[in-house]
């Protein structure tokens, strides 16, 4: 079925099977591989993608219930050259191994600063962080980047992704 | 996933006539969190889909003595609005993780009816009414076991209306990956007396009516035993092990009724 998606402030027009879900359609058809499948069962998170500004796991929803929506990926937040303050705050802190969850662990964090505002506590992110698996790090350091991420979009004036 | 023809109606009517005309098996999706990874996993494989997404079933609203929320609210919405039953916000902002309660709906989990999940024990404890395209069930009357609900094929839930208890509150015990409850209890204090609903330890959601009489007598719950009998057993606990948690989580309901 022909549908247009809305992502990171771009329209795109994808034909695709009513049943490809917003991760395929978004990794296979418009080679944004930022997103990443880890499980596919919709626990690790690793999918995670913003629709109208909250996290989602693109993994278990259909990508043509997406029309309408504006989708934020991980390419849309910032670019090599100038990462998102959350990006940057993951590089800083070392908040990653293998990197594979990251791009679903800066979206969650992105989730938690739109729910709960710049000030987190690293109880309250351990706590919202339920939703993502990271295999390698043992999530002392992504807690660490998130905390450290939501200050720095308060200081850079960086509102909420939506 | 197997393909199969989407339908995105944007009237209660046209989803019904949607559902009703589709060739083959219809299903419908709502926030599609348990359909698509039965989808996946093809433990589902209908031929039409059709999405609830469209028809304006979102919202809370304080009518009477009942706090009303439409089918298609999620999980969040209901964490974050409905401050007129805190136990309900409570339990709502404890369902699955950040990113699944964004997503899921009420309207889906209560017609899903999962032994283990959340909101039936709220609805039975709260004497919930379901309304649908066709009519309104009582929560006593609408589950019926495992995955089963009174809903007839093709029957849409469209808001669920929950009496404004005294008090309430909801404690359970999660399984430490998948998150879903061994043993839920909701406990309710309405003006007609006490309702304790139990979700997670056997085949379905039910009424723990031991703890109801007692708690309206004014005796003390802590030396109840509910009779492990009809409890599931599994690899993750014994009928046992769920029944004697049934009664640590009727305790710690019992101490953080808001």
């Amino acid at each position: 079925m022909q549908m247009t998606l809305t992502i990171n402030g771009q329209g795109h027009s994808v034909d695709a099977p009513a049943a490809a879900l917003l991760v395929e359609v978004l990794r296979d058809d418009l080679g944004l591989t930022g997103t990443h499948i880890g499980c596919d069962t919709s626990q690790c998170g690793a999918c995670n993608v913003l629709i109208d500004g909250a996290a989602v796991k693109a993994c278990t929803m259909l990508a043509a219930q997406a029309q309408g929506a504006r989708i934020t990926t991980i390419e849309g937040l910032g670019t090599p050259e100038a990462l998102h303050p959350m990006q940057q705050a993951f590089r800083e802190a070392h908040g990653l191994q293998c990197g594979f969850c990251t791009p679903g662990m800066v979206m969650a964090g992105m989730e938690m600063v739109r729910k709960h505002g710049t000030k987190l506590t690293p109880e309250l992110v351990t706590h919202e962080l339920e939703g993502n698996l990271c295999r390698c790090t043992g999530y002392i350091n992504i807690v660490k980047a998130i905390v450290a991420g939501a200050a720095a979009m308060e200081s850079l004036g960086e509102a909420p992704h939506a | 996933m197997r393909d199969f023809a989407l339908h995105r109606p944007t009237s209660v009517a046209a989803a019904a006539a949607a559902f009703s005309g589709a060739q083959g098996e219809a299903a419908f999706i709502a926030g599609g969190h348990t359909l698509i990874p039965a989808m996946k996993s093809r433990l589902r494989m209908p031929d039409a889909l059709v999405d609830l997404s469209g028809l304006g079933l979102s919202g809370l609203a304080v009518d009477g003595n009942r706090l009303w929320i439409g089918a298609m609210t999620t999980h969040a919405d209901v964490a974050a609005k409905a401050s007129a039953i805190p136990g309900l916000a409570c339990l709502a902002a404890g369902i699955g993780d950040a990113q699944v309660r964004n997503r899921g709906t009420i309207g889906g989990s209560l017609a899903n009816n999962d032994p283990a999940a959340d909101y039936p024990a709220a609805a039975l404890a709260l004497d919930a009414v379901i309304e649908t395209d066709r009519g309104a069930h009582a929560a006593d009357d609408f589950f019926q076991g495992m995955f089963s609900t009174a809903l007839g094929d093709g029957e849409i839930i469209t808001r669920v209306g929950f009496a404004l208890p005294q008090q309430s509150s909801y404690a359970k015990f999660r399984h430490p990956a998948s998150r879903y409850a061994m043993v839920g209890v909701y406990v309710a204090r309405h003006a007609s007396g006490w309702r304790v609903a139990v979700t997670g330890a056997g085949p379905g959601v039910f009424r723990w009516t031991d703890a109801e009489a007692a708690l309206d007598a004014g005796r003390d719950t802590a030396g109840l035993v509910l009779a492990a009998d009809d409890l599931n057993s599994d690899i993750h606990a014994s009928a046992d092990y769920r029944a004697h948690l049934c009664g640590v989580m009727l305790k710690q309901a019992l101490a953080t009724l808001a």
